[in-house]
């Protein structure tokens, strides 16, 4: 869409450039979140969480007189723990405890509730009760967690892994042929995910409808709910869910947690609305937490560049316990189903441990196991390119997918829906300046180093049921509903399962349907986020919304427009099927009548219709499922010129171009936004966020002057370019694409690392890719080459 | 993290502030910008707090000529402004404007950043290289202001010689003579961060004057011996740090001597510039 065109030219559809709808709320202060939300007789909850990782807790004491304001385990009654448990063969389920009652598995894990009128004087009572405990081992290293000598967190089990998993494709055979082998270690550090909004929630007993109603800051209302039903042994309707207005997901606001279940319990026992708002150090402790993987990589591949084989040993800290609704074990699922990613190979092997650590839960962040995934595969090749003394774009040009193969079913049977990687590898190379970057490093002397990076991946959208069946995930998502009304004065309301908190959603929706039937997408009302209202859906994760939701918005829209023009078809005397619908209007030849009137008829003046008019009239029920449920494949190639400050080993982002194939573009403003925003979350992963550890489990950051996130400061302007190949997959071509800035950029960066350090021949390895890192990279080859002149003299 | 109860007063005179301290139960509160987040955490839980921000005593500030009178309630950004006077031409006001984020600068004052001594903070080692004097209230000197250079003010991290119940009143800057040479180098990582090396140096030969001080080194800043041979490259940056701080790991003492070189060489871009 040529940005210089005007609203009018551009229409308001598919492909327009519009403005958010969303805006006027979110940029002028009007959204309310559950911290704007109060109820009359409200009480505030604050918990008392373990000072420890690991311990038996021998006594529990509540203050005096604190019967019905402190509670423990032992006084949830009827209430289960939360278990989400992993279709796959061997693995070991675990009951998260909404309260810990004999044994607490990390530091943060709840213990007691408290309730007072105020925040502060909840947590002054948290301080007032009394806990003895036994501390045990912390299993605190992924690496560690399997050894023979480790505690167990679970004392039932027989090691510390919730599953292991191995596939091997054809590995032997193909690697013997192999002209170098190259082995690497990578590390991903665990994260937080730091939405700008923290979790938060009210519970509160409905009387008059005999339900509990739970405003919660979640992504997916009716998954909670269904958690909810579970641990509660209450009927699915007893309970309602909201979502208000919610200050960013990325994965942590669709995990149902013990907080939760918690408030509900206590707003039903007592018949009191309970508020519970996260608070940072919460978040960080015992909340957010990600992407902590470990990887053993090798690989195999002729002279020429041809990558023969991929081996692989992954290990996912997948911390105490399989939270719900996304069990302990996506991660590592993802992992072996994803490493090849778009790269042609013969051979394949991958083992996969998810294991069970002294730390709180692992949740899917943005991008979930491909920021790993793709770190681990794109700084391999880059080694593999420096060993054999080729560029790292002629590697990857060597190895990619063609776009005359698509499309495509890759070693570990993924369908690449279309797209063109060489492509899109080609305009970044272009982009970034290869060539002057090259000619400005032979020229370079000083402690200041220049080097250029790009990372290369795919991004699984929207995949349906049988992906998600495969991976023994606990939920499954199945067909995609929308409602599609249109109201009395010939608005549109569009009631979706899934939920909008930053995505833009009521605008790309509204896009949609105003494509299919042409009503003015002002007059287009989006409601989402309660339960009540809104048909079963899994909700928002997975890049799925546009391509699910959108596809549903289009059906169910398209479907109210053939009764619209059944009823203007009998108004204006003419043949139904020949009528279109644009602008408002219901037209055939020269002759029109509007939406509107439409509508009036079928709500307010039946008596016109005529008599075969279709009872269920202008609200449609749709559901919608991709023409397969392989999922879409978006993809980027991202390219990064930073300079490494060799004494300091400060790295900075000197320009960063990301070109992007999201298919079909709903609003390419949207589509940016999802970008930029996702690429400096992934800059986070790459150069600052970490959550350390020490040795007896305690968390090292537990505010944001220890927990790095990304400044504005820390930067660049990112550009972006845009490739448009239509999924056939999907209803307009569209793919999913929420999670993909987030993926690319530590695979970039460590890649344009290594490139200033080549000289040296150091090499990073882990994220971030801190100074210490980096000098730590630097010391050790330079003790390397003397060991080797050493050697040699 | 809400603070453990605490009660609040706002002090009306220097001396009122001072008396309230009488007993230990009750701390100072200035900009808060420290105290906040120790109070949110409840890792101090005083009894009360006396709010000294709004002093007048405590917000005036005099030029002497030879030096400036800073209050201690003088916020940094007060400061980065140049609402009041920089002895020092622009020196003070640049290493202001590099304090943490503006929303800090705002309420956090010179006076509280001294008293907390954090040892990475910048005052802490832009008072000491720039030779600075605390004036410090006290409970048995009536109105009389105790003076203290302030390398002696700060005795260790986050210690100072304040006794529990004296106020920092107020600092003094010496103006610098003519041909006053000044360097200030810290690392921090992201804007907003506190040093992980810091180095500045003070080059005044009219008022005989020469200082180097290291900061960010976990205790109070290191003044090093024989500047002028490092000024003149006859001592290295890792062999000063060695003398200086022989203690510190070997990664620490590194990043400091590159403080210390990009200090010197700013220094000498600087005495190019004038030339
Ligand atoms: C996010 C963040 C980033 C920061 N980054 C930096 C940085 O990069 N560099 C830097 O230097 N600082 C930084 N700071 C600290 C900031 O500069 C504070 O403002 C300063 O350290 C304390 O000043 P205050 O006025 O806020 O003191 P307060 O917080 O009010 O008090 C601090 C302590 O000093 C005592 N005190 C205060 N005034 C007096 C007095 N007159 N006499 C005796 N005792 C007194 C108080 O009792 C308390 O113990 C940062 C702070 C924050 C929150």
């Amino acid at each position: 869409m040529d940005k210089n065109l005007g609203a009018e030219e551009q229409g308001m559809g598919i492909g327009a450039r519009l403005e958010r709808k969303e805006d006027d709320r979110y940029l002028n202060g009007k959204g309310r979140y559950i911290a704007d939300m109060r109820l009359p007789g409200m009480l505030e909850l604050a918990f008392l969480r373990s000072p420890m990782a690991h311990a038996r807790i021998l006594s529990q004491t509540k203050p005096d007189a604190t019967e019905n304001t402190v509670f423990f385990a032992r006084d949830l009654e009827g209430v289960s723990g939360i278990r989400a448990v992993s279709g796959l063969p061997g693995f070991r389920p675990s009951t998260q405890p909404i309260l810990a009652e004999d044994k607490v598995r990390h530091v943060g894990e709840l213990i007691a509730a408290c309730l007072a009128p105020s925040r502060a004087l909840a947590e002054d009572l948290t301080e007032q009760i009394d806990i003895t405990f036994d501390e045990l081992p912390a299993v605190h290293d992924m690496t560690k967690a399997r050894n023979k000598d480790a505690a167990l967190v679970h004392e039932d089990w027989d090691e510390n892994v919730f599953l292991e998993s191995a596939v091997d494709i054809n590995f032997e055979a193909a690697v013997a042929q192999a002209d170098v082998i190259v082995r690497r270690e990578f590390k991903t550090a665990r994260q937080c995910m730091a939405p700008i909004e923290g979790r938060g929630l009210i519970a509160a007993w409905d009387r008059n409808l005999e339900v509990l109603t739970l405003h919660s800051a979640t992504q997916m209302p009716h998954i909670v709910r269904t958690g909810l039903s579970e641990c509660l042994k209450l009927d699915h309707g007893q309970i309602r869910v909201i979502a208000p207005d919610v200050g960013g997901g990325f994965g942590y606001k669709g995990i149902l947690l013990p907080e939760e279940v918690c408030a509900c319990f206590l707003a039903m026992k007592l018949d009191r609305p309970i508020r519970w708002i996260e608070d940072r150090r919460e978040h960080l402790i015992a909340g957010a937490n990600c992407r902590e993987h470990s990887y053993e990589i090798t690989g195999y591949a002729k002279a020429d560049g041809e990558l023969l084989a991929v081996d692989c040993s992954a290990i996912v800290d997948s911390g105490a316990y399989s939270s719900y609704p996304f069990s302990a074990c996506l991660e590592a699922a993802q992992v072996a189903s994803i490493l090849p990613g778009p790269y042609l190979m013969q051979g394949y092997r991958c083992k996969t441990w998810s294991v069970a650590t002294n730390k709180p839960p692992i949740l899917p962040f943005r991008g979930v196991a491909r920021t790993g995934v793709c770190f681990a595969m794109e700084v391999l090749l880059d080694s593999i390119a420096r060993e054999l003394k080729i560029t790292p774009e002629a590697i990857r040009h060597r190895n990619l997918v063609r776009p005359e193969q698509m499309p495509f079913t890759n070693i570990t049977n993924k369908f690449f829906d279309s797209g063109d990687y060489p492509e899109a590898l080609k305009r970044a190379v272009a982009a970034i300046d290869m060539t002057g970057i090259r000619a400005e490093q032979q020229a370079q002397i000083g402690r200041t180093r220049i080097g250029v990076g790009l990372s290369i991946f795919c991004e699984q959208g929207a995949h349906g049921t049988s992906v998600y069946h495969g991976w023994g995930i606990p939920m499954v998502p199945g067909f995609e509903q929308a409602i599609a009304r249109l109201t009395p004065d010939g608005g549109l309301e569009l009631r979706v399962g899934v939920h909008s908190h930053g995505q833009g959603l009521e605008t790309t929706l509204a896009q949609i349907a105003n494509s299919e039937i042409g009503i003015d997408t002002k007059k287009i009302k989006l409601v989402h986020g309660d339960t009540a209202y809104t048909p079963y859906s899994t909700g928002t994760w997975g890049s799925r919304c546009i391509v699910m939701a959108g596809g549903a918005v289009g059906t169910a829209c398209a479907s109210l427009g053939e009764r619209i023009c059944k009823i203007a078809g009998h108004l204006l005397q003419a043949d139904p099927s020949k009528i279109i619908l644009e602008d408002g209007m219901a037209r055939i030849g020269n002759s029109a009548i509007s939406i509107e009137e439409v509508a009036k008829t079928w709500y307010l003046k039946p008596q016109l219709l005529p008599d075969d008019v279709d009872p269920r009239g202008l609200e449609v029920v749709e559901g919608y499922k991709t023409v397969k449920d392989t999922g879409t494949f978006s993809y980027a190639c991202h390219a990064v010129k930073v300079a490494v400050d060799l004494d300091l080993g400060h790295v900075r982002l000197l320009d960063y171009v990301i070109v992007e194939d999201a298919g079909t573009m709903i609003n390419p403003m949207v589509v940016d936004g999802q970008v930029y925003g996702g690429a400096a979350q992934g800059i986070g992963t790459a150069l600052f966020e970490e959550m350390c550890f020490d040795a007896s489990g305690q968390p090292l950051a537990s505010t944001l002057a220890d927990y790095h996130l990304p400044l504005a400061s820390d930067l660049p302007a990112i550009r972006i370019e845009h490739m448009e190949t239509p999924s056939p997959l999907s209803r307009f071509g569209q793919k999913g694409i929420g999670e993909s800035g987030a993926i690319g950029p530590p695979a970039a960066i460590a890649n344009a690392v290594n490139d200033a350090l080549s000289f040296l021949g150091a090499e990073v390895s882990e994220v971030p890719i801190t100074p210490e890192r980096v000098l730590a990279a630097v010391g050790f080859a330079r003790r390397s080459q003397q060991t080797k002149s050493g050697d040699a003299a | 993290m809400k603070p453990a109860p605490f009660n609040y007063a706002v002090a009306h005179s220097l001396d009122n502030a001072q008396k309230a301290l009488a007993g230990g139960q009750n701390k100072l509160v200035s900009g808060n910008q420290s105290l906040g987040p120790m109070l949110n955490l409840r890792l101090t839980r005083p009894t009360g707090l006396i709010d000294i921000a709004q002093l007048t005593d405590l917000r005036q500030v005099e030029d002497f000529g030879d030096r400036v009178r800073f209050g201690a309630a003088t916020t940094h950004a007060e400061i980065e402004d140049g609402l009041v006077t920089d002895p020092t031409g622009h020196w003070m006001c640049d290493a202001a404007a590099n304090i943490a984020y503006r929303a800090v600068r705002n309420r956090g004052t010179i006076g509280g950043s001294l008293a907390h001594a954090d040892p990475a903070a910048d005052w802490v080692i832009v008072m000491t290289a720039l030779c600075a004097t605390a004036l410090i209230r006290g409970s048995d000197q009536g109105a009389d202001l105790r003076t203290l250079p302030i390398e002696d003010f700060i005795t260790g991290p986050y210690s100072t010689a304040l006794g529990p119940d004296d106020v920092l009143a107020a600092i003094d800057v010496p103006r610098p003579g003519k041909g006053a040479r000044w360097a200030y180098w810290k690392y921090t990582r992201q804007v907003g961060e506190f040093a992980k090396a810091s180095a500045a140096i003070l080059s005044d030969p009219e008022n005989n004057r020469l200082r180097i001080a290291i900061g960010a080194l976990g205790r109070q800043p290191a003044i090093l011996s024989q500047p002028q041979a490092i000024l003149d490259g006859q001592v290295s940056p890792i062999d000063a740090l060695q003398n200086a701080i022989p203690d510190q790991p070997v990664e620490t003492l590194n990043l400091h001597a590159v403080a210390l070189s990009r200090a010197l060489a700013q220094l000498a871009e600087r005495k190019e510039n004038e030339a």
